[in-house]
């Protein structure tokens, strides 16, 4: 109840923003943020309850922004239609991926989940209606009533899918199948022998995961009114989705919210003030500090500190 | 007495290493069995071939009359096959209560409540109700020993394959881990005991099969198979 008290009243104050704040440089910041917390919530399903590390978030981002663009250029469908077909074609894509990359373990599921990411690349590289290569230019509606700005709609759409995003994902972390994927992220064997169907839950995270992260990517084209191959499918959007929940923490799924809203705060901080180029840095940087001094990530790091000095 | 497990015929291989050639026994409902071999013999690689950790090639495993080899392990322990670990694996980051808890809902189909209450009950028979709240990370050797045999039977299991249980524990606890094995069987379930510890096979078997090389090259009671002498050759490489 508290949960959905707090998810309500986050959506509330997204849209009083929207009617109040004036700066639209806000929004245009903000919506990056929303957007990474629904990515690192999406990959702590599979990479953090799990421990299956998918370093493919770019190519579900990717495909996501794709089936928008397609479903924009060919038949001019909706931003909502646009964010179920993109949330649909990345859960088959999950499945698809799922089935042929679950049976491989560790480092080298990671690798086949890179490959996936290539691949999909090479394939709208390709691929002359959208754009292929040199990308494809899209018109943004400038008002979309009752905001007065595409851009504020758009903050207000990337917090609701933030708020289905944790929803989800609380939803399997409490649930028999959060306990499943901890016991195949324990001991994959006793799982199994303890009658955890692994494959099943694995592929069902997978296939959320890649639900939620396609779904994200498909407001990117009309977020930046143009998208490219090398940007959607960025190797930063793997890095970052992965990064953000080991900061946070990948036990709860306030975790990946946290680290989500930290890092990508400091992103545009950094990318506004500094350079772009260093806002890669910052990334690593945090990421290794907090792998080598708190595995377990701010939220395991305040439980500790509390515990020592509360009770 | 019919047979609970009836396997034939069992060859699995590594690449070329042969690690069972042709193996078959029958296991009575009800029986304590033991199954011994010096390292190598092919004893876990039996039980996970039997447990569904790894597929066998070739022969066939009938469990209560229904071939179960080409099932994949969680079928088979919602069928009454559970097994312990020779090397302990608990779900470290989970609480005591929570290892068992997962066989709770996941095969027993227990809902959150019912599940708590079984997990305690099972933790009290084993002697680790004390240690519930604890994570798993933090029990001894004789209590991650308890710990995976308490998961197992949570799975309600008619047949329990217990893998080394005993190694690597003093003296007493020996004792205690052999007395629980003992109730269990009490209880009614079949018991397959792998173990190094030749004291506690011969005091806990009725029946004991030698492995050696991936075949059976004895079986029979725990005072003849003492005393064969294929045995000793295998065991002391004389």
């Amino acid at each position: 109840m508290r949960f959905w008290i707090s998810a309500a009243l986050a959506l509330a104050l997204a849209v009083a923003a929207a009617f109040t704040v004036k700066n639209a440089y806000f929004f245009f910041a903000g919506y990056v943020v929303l957007q990474f917390v629904v990515l690192a919530t999406a990959w702590n399903i599979l990479g953090g309850y799990a421990g299956y590390v998918n370093f493919g978030t770019g190519a579900f981002f990717g495909i996501g922004a794709y089936t928008a663009v397609l479903l924009v250029k060919s038949l001019g469908l909706p931003l909502g239609v646009q964010i179920a077909a993109a949330a649909l074609v990345g859960a088959a894509l999950g499945f698809g991926v799922g089935l042929l990359t679950l049976r491989l373990r560790g480092i080298f599921f990671s690798i086949a989940t890179v490959a996936v990411a290539i691949i999909l690349q090479t394939v709208i590289f390709n691929w002359r209606y959208l754009g292929g290569a040199t990308g494809v230019q899209l018109l943004r509606p400038e008002v979309t009533p009752p905001f007065d700005n595409y851009i504020k709609m758009l903050f207000v759409v990337g917090t609701l899918l933030a708020i289905v995003a944790v929803a989800v994902a609380r939803y399997v972390e409490t649930s028999w199948v959060g306990r499943g994927l901890r016991a195949i992220r324990d001991s994959e064997e006793a799982a199994e022998c303890t009658g955890v169907p692994t494959l099943r839950l694995k592929l069902l995270a997978c296939v959320v995961s890649g639900a939620l992260m396609s779904a994200a990517g498909a407001p990117l084209p009309m977020y930046q009114s143009f998208v490219e191959p090398d940007s959607a499918f960025s190797l930063n959007y793997s890095v970052s989705a992965l990064a953000m929940p080991i900061i946070g923490g990948t036990a709860h799924w306030f975790g990946p919210v946290i680290g989500a809203v930290l890092l990508g705060t400091v992103q545009q901080l950094v990318t506004v003030t500094i350079s772009s180029e260093l806002n890669v840095l910052v990334v690593g940087v945090l990421l290794v500090l907090f792998v080598v001094a708190a595995p377990e990530g701010i939220v395991g790091l305040t439980r500790r500190l509390w515990a020592r000095f509360f009770k | 007495m019919g047979a609970l497990l009836q396997v034939s015929g069992l060859s699995k291989h590594f690449g070329g290493f042969t690690a069972l050639d042709g193996v078959s026994l029958e296991i009575a409902e009800g029986e304590r069995f033991g199954l011994i071999g010096p390292n190598g013999s092919g004893k876990t690689t039996l039980i996970n071939c039997i447990a569904g950790s790894l597929y066998n090639e070739q022969g066939s495993i009938a469990f209560r009359g229904e071939e179960v080899s080409r099932l994949p392990a969680y079928q088979r322990v919602r069928r009454g096959i559970a097994r312990s670990f020779q090397l302990p694996r608990p779900f470290k980051s989970m609480s005591v209560l929570e290892n068992l808890i997962v066989p709770l809902e996941y095969v027993v189909h227990l809902n959150d409540a019912d599940s708590r209450q079984e997990a305690l009950r099972l933790l009290r028979a084993i002697g680790l109700a004390d240690k519930a709240e604890a994570p798993s990370s933090r029990l001894s050797q004789v209590e991650l020993r308890k710990l995976e045999l308490a998961r197992a039977m949570a799975a309600r299991p008619r047949l329990l394959i217990s893998d080394e249980a005993m190694a690597g524990l003093s003296g007493s606890e020996v004792d205690e881990v052999l007395k629980i094995l003992f109730d269990l069987n009490a209880q009614g379930i079949t018991i397959i005991m792998i173990e190094h510890i030749m004291q506690a096979v011969m005091r806990f078997s009725q029946r004991v099969v030698c492995l050696d090389a991936g075949k059976i090259i004895a079986e029979g009671t725990p005072q003849t198979i003492v005393q064969n002498g294929d045995v000793q050759r295998a065991y002391l490489g004389a």
